[in-house]
């Protein structure tokens, strides 16, 4: 039955049309992975208006494009520039950059590709097997069952997400409240607008996400001062084939890497602490554990296989369960609604041909990616040799027209303004932004399932651990809001000094430092 | 950045302040065939102050380290932000056209000290990229003002 479904969804991928629409959204999604301010998240938001009246099909296989180029686009910029074009290519610098600097650019980046591919290939084979079932199961879920769900989605970003706890609570928090605003379409009730018109609409996510992500983001890499001092790299048929040669001998990491990134790309938190995870495992296995940082291939394998195949994995909640687990399923599930499709579980039943032909095109548009970033890099390294002032407005008129598209509205603009403002704020601070953004995404369906559980059990709050699903679900969330409380127990217990504390796993300790 | 913490977390309790206000005026309760109205916001609000109470009580015992921002950081930053916010202001008169048009232009020579031909060059070719793109592509209409409308759009 899943090589029925996904046969077909080739037959919907594969057609011109979905095609040239993978390779637009590979280029774009490119260029925005190298531009400073410009991720995968703000560039699906800003794109997101141009896709309202295309086939959805079509639509989200432009956007995962883009998603898939912007992940590339982050590897080309960590190799030859230093510069982590997204959180989750940090750790490829440290072992991409000295590479570049040792004339290897070429191995290096075709390292990064490959891997990225074979990341991206075993997440999607994953999917293409597992969402299908985890669709079924998920069809049985009522109110209590989605919402314990989307508690566990929350508690991981404050339990596992390294940092200080409290402000991701914070961020979580104030997501919500921020949803809440406009009318409450369960009772029809005005809330928190306070009378004032230009908060009844309430405020749109996209615009969310291109203020916090996209404007926070330049205010922030403008204050650092930026210099682009790149390291040339020259890539042809027989450096590629050579480095290919090489990967080989790295398939105990591949391997070790997919598996990891797949894991926590699956869970809300995602690719950034998969990467550094992979980094950390990659090295403490390896032989050579010596040379990694200095310009070891392997290091650039690692992290770039984890990152990718999180990144695709991020897809599979959101698919089934109608819960994106990052920032850019976030913006993707928004406009599964914006199309008029339920995301969700029903969504395999009711809209096949969507469903496979977007699984179908992860693996057409991973492979386009792979031949085209390695095709032109130079052309994608060159535009951040554009001066500094002619990228900086120009990114800034992108948020403005994107942030206006959506609806039309004058005061979205402001808006992402003042979320720039307020992304900055948070990312020096260390307020995490996902969870705010999945919370002001997640903002009505969580609050309709936890009042629709409530009115089941007519206001009991213990429904949620009465059924046997939820309840695993909720106990498991609950554990994970009272980690980090138990670990500083246990710490000031212990009275060790903090810096001697590493965490056993790798993925708290080593969140990103910017 | 400990002071910054501290006004940061004030002013989230201030807010969770408002929130709590207005939830308490909806009701928090139990209606007649549910949770009223207020009952998320409540207990958002409530998490949100005991939340942000604590980080101003952690920030308050800490040491104070590195300042937030420094003079020659905030610098470049007001220096994008105060034109791009102009650019905001100027799109409600003129469309976001030409009020684009202007802000690359004027940040490109201002900022970038690009010769007056590049900056023109850059400054009219993105608005009309955009344009095409937008308006005529993807039939998706953005703010215009008198000299679209003078164009005849």
């Amino acid at each position: 039955m899943g090589i029925d479904n996904i046969i077909h969804g080739f037959h919907v991928a594969i057609t011109p049309f979905n095609l040239m629409m993978a390779v637009v959204g590979i280029s774009l999604g490119t260029i925005i992975g190298v531009l400073p301010g410009l991720g995968g998240a703000n560039g699906v938001a800003i794109l997101l208006p141009l896709t309202f009246r295309m086939p959805p099909t079509s639509a989200i296989i432009l956007l995962t494009s883009l998603y898939w180029g912007a992940l590339f686009g982050g590897a080309i910029t960590s190799v030859l520039f230093n510069i982590p074009g997204e959180p989750w290519s940090v750790a490829t610098t440290f072992d991409g950059y000295p590479l570049a600097k040792q004339g290897k650019g070429g191995q290096a980046l075709t390292a990064a590709f490959s891997s990225s591919f074979v990341g991206a290939l075993f997440a999607t084979v994953l999917i293409t097997f597992f969402a299908p079932v985890l669709a079924e199961v998920a069809l049985k879920f009522g109110p209590p069952e989605f919402f314990a769900i989307q508690l566990l989605t929350f508690s991981s970003f404050v339990g596992l997400g390294g940092g200080n706890p409290l402000k991701s609570l914070v961020s979580i928090v104030l997501g919500f409240i921020l949803a809440a605003v406009g009318l409450d379409i369960v009772t029809g009730q005005l809330r928190l607008t306070f009378g004032l018109t230009p908060l009844m609409t309430g405020f749109d996510f996209i615009v969310a996400v291109i203020g916090l992500f996209g404007i926070g983001e330049i205010l922030l890499s403008v204050e650092e001062g930026l210099k682009f001092e790149g390291a040339k790299a020259r890539i042809n048929l027989r450096v590629v084939l050579d480095t290919w040669k090489q990967l080989g001998q790295y398939w105990r990491t591949f391997i070790r890497s997919c598996l990891i990134g797949f894991w926590m790309g699956f869970k809300p938190g995602g690719a950034t602490p998969a990467s550094f995870m992979s980094y950390s495992f990659a090295k403490r296995f390896s032989k050579h554990s010596e040379r990694f940082g200095k310009g070891e291939l392997e290091g650039v394998v690692a992290p770039e296989t984890a990152a990718h195949a999180a990144g695709v994995a991020a897809m599979l909640p959101m698919l089934t369960l109608g819960i994106p687990g990052s920032p850019t399923a976030a913006v993707m599930f928004g406009g599964l609604i914006i199309w008029g499709l339920q995301p969700g579980p029903l969504l395999f039943k009711e809209q096949p041909d969507f469903v496979w032909g977007l699984i179908a095109s992860m693996y057409t548009g991973n492979l386009i990616g792979v031949i085209m970033v390695l095709a032109f890099v130079p052309a994608f390294a060159a535009i951040l040799r554009i001066p500094f002032a002619i990228l900086t407005p120009f990114i800034v008129v992108i948020c403005a027209v994107g942030s206006y598209a959506v609806h039309n509205n004058m005061i979205d603009i402001w808006y992402m303004i003042l979320f720039g403002i307020v992304g900055y704020a948070f990312k020096k601070l260390d307020y995490p932004l996902a969870p705010l953004v999945l919370a002001l995404v997640l903002g009505d369906m969580a609050e309709n399932a936890l009042r629709q559980s409530l009115i089941m059990s007519q206001g009991s709050p213990l429904i949620f651990f009465s059924r046997p699903i939820s309840g695993v679900i909720s106990a498991v969330a609950i554990f994970f809001f009272v980690l980090p409380a138990i670990t500083a127990l246990r710490r000031r217990r212990r009275r060790t000094p903090p810096q001697a504390i590493a965490d056993p796993s790798g993925s708290s300790s080593l969140e990103v430092p910017k | 950045m400990r002071a910054a913490d501290i006004v940061t977390a004030s002013f989230l309790m201030v807010l969770g302040g408002v929130v709590l206000f207005d939830a308490i005026r909806l009701g928090f309760g139990w209606g007649t065939d549910g949770p009223k109205s207020g009952f998320f916001p409540f207990w958002l609000a409530t998490i949100l102050l005991t939340a942000c109470g604590t980080i101003t009580v952690q920030a308050v015992r800490r040491k104070s380290d590195k300042p937030f921002v420094s003079r020659e950081q905030l610098g470049p930053v007001l220096k994008v932000l105060w034109p791009a916010a102009a650019m905001v202001l100027l799109i409600h008169f003129i469309g976001l056209y030409v009020a684009s048009a202007l802000y690359l232009g004027f940040y490109m020579r201002w900022a970038g000290r690009h010769s007056w031909i590049s900056s023109v060059l850059v400054a009219v070719s993105v608005p009309l990229l955009t344009f095409l793109v937008f308006e005529k592509w993807f039939l998706v209409s953005l703010p215009k003002g008198p000299l679209e409308a003078w164009l005849g759009y």
